[in-house]
């Protein structure tokens, strides 16, 4: 299922979606971002509360589909200035991460 | 030019998870002793026993800092300094309200313990210290440079509350000039690993949590003290952080 789609079933708003069509396979969550470089896989969609900056590069690095930002978190106008430039889908709900992953599981093959 | 050996991170009996012996002039006992000659007080979300370790340090002949250690909200660990004791007060009262509210619970934190310069408790700070506070990292230094301080990132060559641990690199934003390590065997490694150390000066900090954690003399800063008074070394000394040491 691709970014565009779990974000309408989910009802997650997104932030930035640059690249919509990317295909979601499998998932990661964790706020350390040190652990999260090393772990997340290619094509995941990575559920975080961190909203600093360094997240978006550290999706680049990973090249997960997108970032989750859960229970509310919002955004700084730079660090969607930046996720705009380097093409990282970011989305949000007031969910926690635990119901987003859930109700993830549900739509991910 | 002389040597001051300096510890710019150390805590007393009012962070909970210090020991209650880290009174103000056990403190300065334990550091004079140990042949440091500025010594900044460091605790967690707040400022408030510095007035009394100004007393204890003055006992000692050694020059105090006023600091505080800050947990942003990403829980990353900065070491604020002041040139000026009443500052760290003024900008001790602005994090108040950036705090997260949650009563202490003794038995698991430790307990928050108030002293004046007798090392006398004169009472106890209701709600846990240590916990994260809302103010991010890109807001804390300019909050902290509004009350005329210096803040950089502590320990960073640790896991917990550490800046690379929780960003994954050093960030380049907001500009540091300065950064902590724990480990000054470790300047050159965490050099060539982070170009964004390249042109960051390194001080060497013991987070001391108990009266043996505060190391004998070894990291020191060139100051010019001519004429010697402690104030005119406080001043250099600022003046040399706010440069990153160069």
């Amino acid at each position: 299922m691709t970014v565009s789609e779990i974000a309408e079933r989910l009802s997650l708003s997104p932030l930035t979606l640059p690249c919509g069509e990317r295909e979601i396979g499998g998932a990661y969550i964790g706020d350390l971002l040190s652990w999260v470089m090393g772990r997340a896989q290619s094509g995941d969609a990575w559920i975080t509360i961190m909203s600093n900056v360094n997240i978006v590069a550290v999706a680049s690095l990973t090249d997960v589909a997108c970032i989750i930002l859960a229970e509310g978190v919002t955004l700084e106008d730079h660090v969607r200035e930046a996720a705009e430039q380097k093409e990282v889908n970011i989305l949000c709900s007031d969910r926690t991460a635990y119901e987003l992953a859930k109700s993830l599981a549900g739509l991910i093959q | 030019m002389n040597r001051y050996y300096y510890d710019f991170h150390v805590h007393s009996c009012l962070s909970p998870c210090a020991d209650n012996d880290m009174t103000p002039n056990n403190i300065a006992g334990m550091a004079a002793l140990a042949g440091l000659q500025i010594v900044a007080l460091t605790d967690h979300n707040s400022a408030r026993n510095c007035p009394a370790f100004f007393e204890a340090a003055k006992k000692q002949g050694i020059i105090p800092v006023a600091g505080m250690e800050l947990t942003t909200a990403e829980d990353i660990h900065l070491v604020c300094l002041f040139e000026e004791l009443k500052d760290a007060l003024r900008f001790n009262d602005a994090v108040d309200s950036y705090r997260i509210r949650i009563k202490n619970r003794t038995d698991i934190f430790g307990e928050q313990i108030l002293m004046n310069g007798e090392d006398e408790p004169i009472g106890v700070e209701e709600d846990l210290l240590s916990n994260a506070t809302t103010l991010t990292i890109e807001q804390a230094p300019a909050l902290v440079e509004e009350y005329h301080g210096i803040c950089y990132p502590a320990h960073i060559d640790r896991e917990a509350n550490g800046v690379i641990a929780t960003l994954g690199t050093f960030p380049q934003s907001p500009p540091f000039s300065l950064a902590e390590l724990h480990d000054g065997a470790r300047k050159e490694e965490y050099r060539g690993r982070y170009p964004t150390l390249s042109d960051v000066g390194i001080l060497v900090g013991s987070d001391a949590h108990y009266l043996w954690d505060i190391r004998d003399r070894e990291y020191f800063l060139l100051l010019e003290d001519e004429p010697y008074s402690s104030d005119l070394v406080r001043h250099n000394l600022f003046k040399a952080l706010r440069g990153g040491l160069q």
